[in-house]
């Protein structure tokens, strides 16, 4: 059939003609400015002008402890929301999957925290978190854990943990409807041929169900490891960075430098830091889904 | 299989109030601010309920922000603009990889899908000057151009699983009986993909209206174009945060997209898990 054959042979060019007005937006709105952003990240460019200046930004930021302490912050910010997304979503989708009776509406009650704008999610954290007249610090003190009005943002190592919980809180719906639709694909007969061997329910959940879902907890906790990274309106709105810096993580303080202290250049090179290890996380991510699905291939 | 014992399902169900109460509490407390009146709110200690809840909020916030409907109106029109350049790029896009073998497909699939890594927050310089050359700063545009970039990747993500599954006779049958492509594209592929352009838009609209803050609050200061998530912040700039106003402002302006979320939710949930399931 010479049709077909035509049909076939002239796809690569019909392809990249359907391609090409995606691509170049992208390479305007995200490629163009990354390297602008590394090139500014060689320059002290401020509001008055730009100039060359080598390594200089990077020299300094390798010196400087405060940044350290940002960079281990990131990490540990990183580490204990992505954590507890995981530990949560996995028990909201265990929970969902169970057939409790009223059936899709808990399905449905878990997103909102997904579907409203993060901006207004933390209106109503930031009320939570008040601490004279906020439900958190009225409750702990109904029940005599707290002797007095707290503000939970007011203190370096609260705010820290309270911009953790908005971010669990924030992320933790799409993780759990992720791991749900996994938990559904696992066989049945999986589950039934354990079951007959006299497996109990808890030791079905860890060596059948478990390992089945592997490779999706491990894709899940990387990519939510990126978001987490990369997030920032949470912390900029509850406490822009403070108390004194307490909940200041990379992305916050290249903001800070970048765009409210107009100090391009450094903050530049802040931004070309996060782009590295956010490669560095990608090609962890790849590689180890490669691996993965090599191992577990079913 | 086994039954669950009585007070295993009983734990169960405590488990998920448990869950649903975390996922759920801000809304809720939003709502009771919203109800107290405002010198009831700036009551220690803490009560759980009053018995002179009232409206009078949700009526006069419309005063105490002037803009207050404007700021939800740029959020659904801005939400909408941006759903549908997005579109207009993801859907032939993806067409090309659910369809197409050509040199550079997975290199280029690759590319598109990095651009999740990055957060609008680490290109906002580049990015402004962008926007100032092309004399779009302080204009909706400013949002629309580069919110709907950072939802492109995705959105081709979602959508190619549905259209890999569309069988590819039906478009061979139409090229043998003289169609173009294009017109197979247009006539044959979208109607069959429906169910995946809604889980698209649907996602999309949703993305739209959430990022509407940072992009916003940088590029923008025609107070006119606001969001509602960036110029709800009004409520707070006065001297006294006025609380129950706006927590009322809050629930009103969300009610657009839990609106859209709450009419399409069973083929967004299942469309959005499509990709992690094998088929």
């Amino acid at each position: 059939m010479s049709a077909l054959s035509k049909l076939h042979r002239n796809a690569s060019r019909f392809a990249w003609l359907l391609i090409m007005p995606a691509a170049l937006y992208m390479c305007l709105i995200v490629a163009w400015p990354l390297l602008e952003t590394i090139r500014l990240s060689f320059t002290n460019a401020a509001l008055g002008g730009e100039e060359y200046i080598g390594v200089e930004n990077y020299a300094k930021l390798a010196g400087s402890g405060k940044f350290h302490d940002i960079v281990l912050r990131t990490f540990y910010w990183m580490f204990l929301s992505v954590t507890l997304k995981i530990i949560l979503g996995l028990a909201g989708a265990t929970l969902l999957n169970s057939k409790l009776r009223g059936g899709g509406i808990y399905r449905v009650l878990v997103m909102p925290p997904w579907v409203v704008p993060i901006a207004i999610g933390c209106i109503g954290w930031l009320w939570l978190y008040q601490g004279h007249f906020g439900l958190i610090a009225g409750v702990l003190q109904r029940v005599g854990i707290l002797d007095g009005p707290f503000e939970f943002l007011a203190y370096r190592n609260s705010a820290f943990y309270s911009a953790v919980i908005t971010d669990v809180w924030i992320g933790t719906p799409f993780v759990t409807i992720y791991f749900l639709a996994v938990i559904q694909a696992v066989p049945r007969e999986l589950h039934e041929a354990a079951y007959l061997d006299g497996a109990s329910r808890w030791y079905r959940f860890r060596r059948v169900t478990i390992p089945y879902i592997m490779p999706a907890i491990v894709a899940m906790s990387l990519l939510s490891i990126i978001w987490t990274f990369n997030s920032f309106e949470i912390i900029w709105i509850l406490t822009e960075g403070g108390p004194r810096g307490g909940t200041t993580t990379l992305i916050i303080d290249t903001y800070k430098r970048a765009i409210a202290n107009f100090k391009f250049g450094q903050g530049a090179a802040r931004a070309t830091i996060i782009v590295l290890l956010l490669t560095a996380f990608s090609l962890l991510y790849l590689g180890t889904m490669a691996r993965i699905n090599r191992r577990y291939a079913h | 299989m086994d039954r669950m014992a009585g007070w295993q399902r009983a734990l169960l169900y405590v488990g998920m109030a448990l869950f649903l109460l975390f996922c759920l509490l801000p809304f809720i407390e939003m709502f009771f601010a919203s109800l107290r009146p405002l010198e009831h709110l700036f009551r220690a200690p803490y009560q759980f309920w009053s018995d002179d809840f009232s409206l009078a909020a949700y009526s006069q916030m419309w005063e105490t922000v002037p803009r207050l409907g404007r700021y939800i109106f740029n959020s659904v029109l801005l939400a909408t603009a941006t759903t549908i350049t997005a579109l207009a790029f993801i859907i032939p896009a993806t067409y090309a990889y659910a369809r197409f073998q050509f040199r550079g497909k997975a290199l280029s699939l690759g590319a598109f899908l990095s651009v999740n890594m990055f957060a609008g927050a680490v290109l906002l310089i580049p990015l402004y000057k962008l926007l100032r050359t092309f004399g779009l700063l302080n204009t909706y545009f400013a949002m629309i151009v580069p919110g709907a970039a950072f939802l492109i990747p995705t959105g081709i993500w979602l959508l190619k699983s549905y259209l890999e599954r569309i069988p590819v006779e039906l478009e061979e049958a139409a090229w043998v009986d003289g169609a173009s492509r294009l017109y197979t594209l247009r006539r044959v592929i979208l109607p069959l993909a429906v169910p995946g352009l809604i889980v698209i838009s649907v996602a999309t609209f949703i993305g739209a209206y959430a990022q509407q803050f940072l992009f916003a609050v940088t590029f923008n200061q025609n107070r006119d174009y606001m969001p509602l998530p960036a110029g709800i912040y009004e409520f707070v700039g006065y001297q006294t945060v006025i609380w129950n106003e706006l927590m009322a402002a809050s629930l009103v302006g969300i009610l657009p997209v839990m609106a859209v979320f709450f009419l399409l939710q069973r083929y967004l949930i299942e469309g959005l898990t499509a990709g992690a399931v094998k088929h």
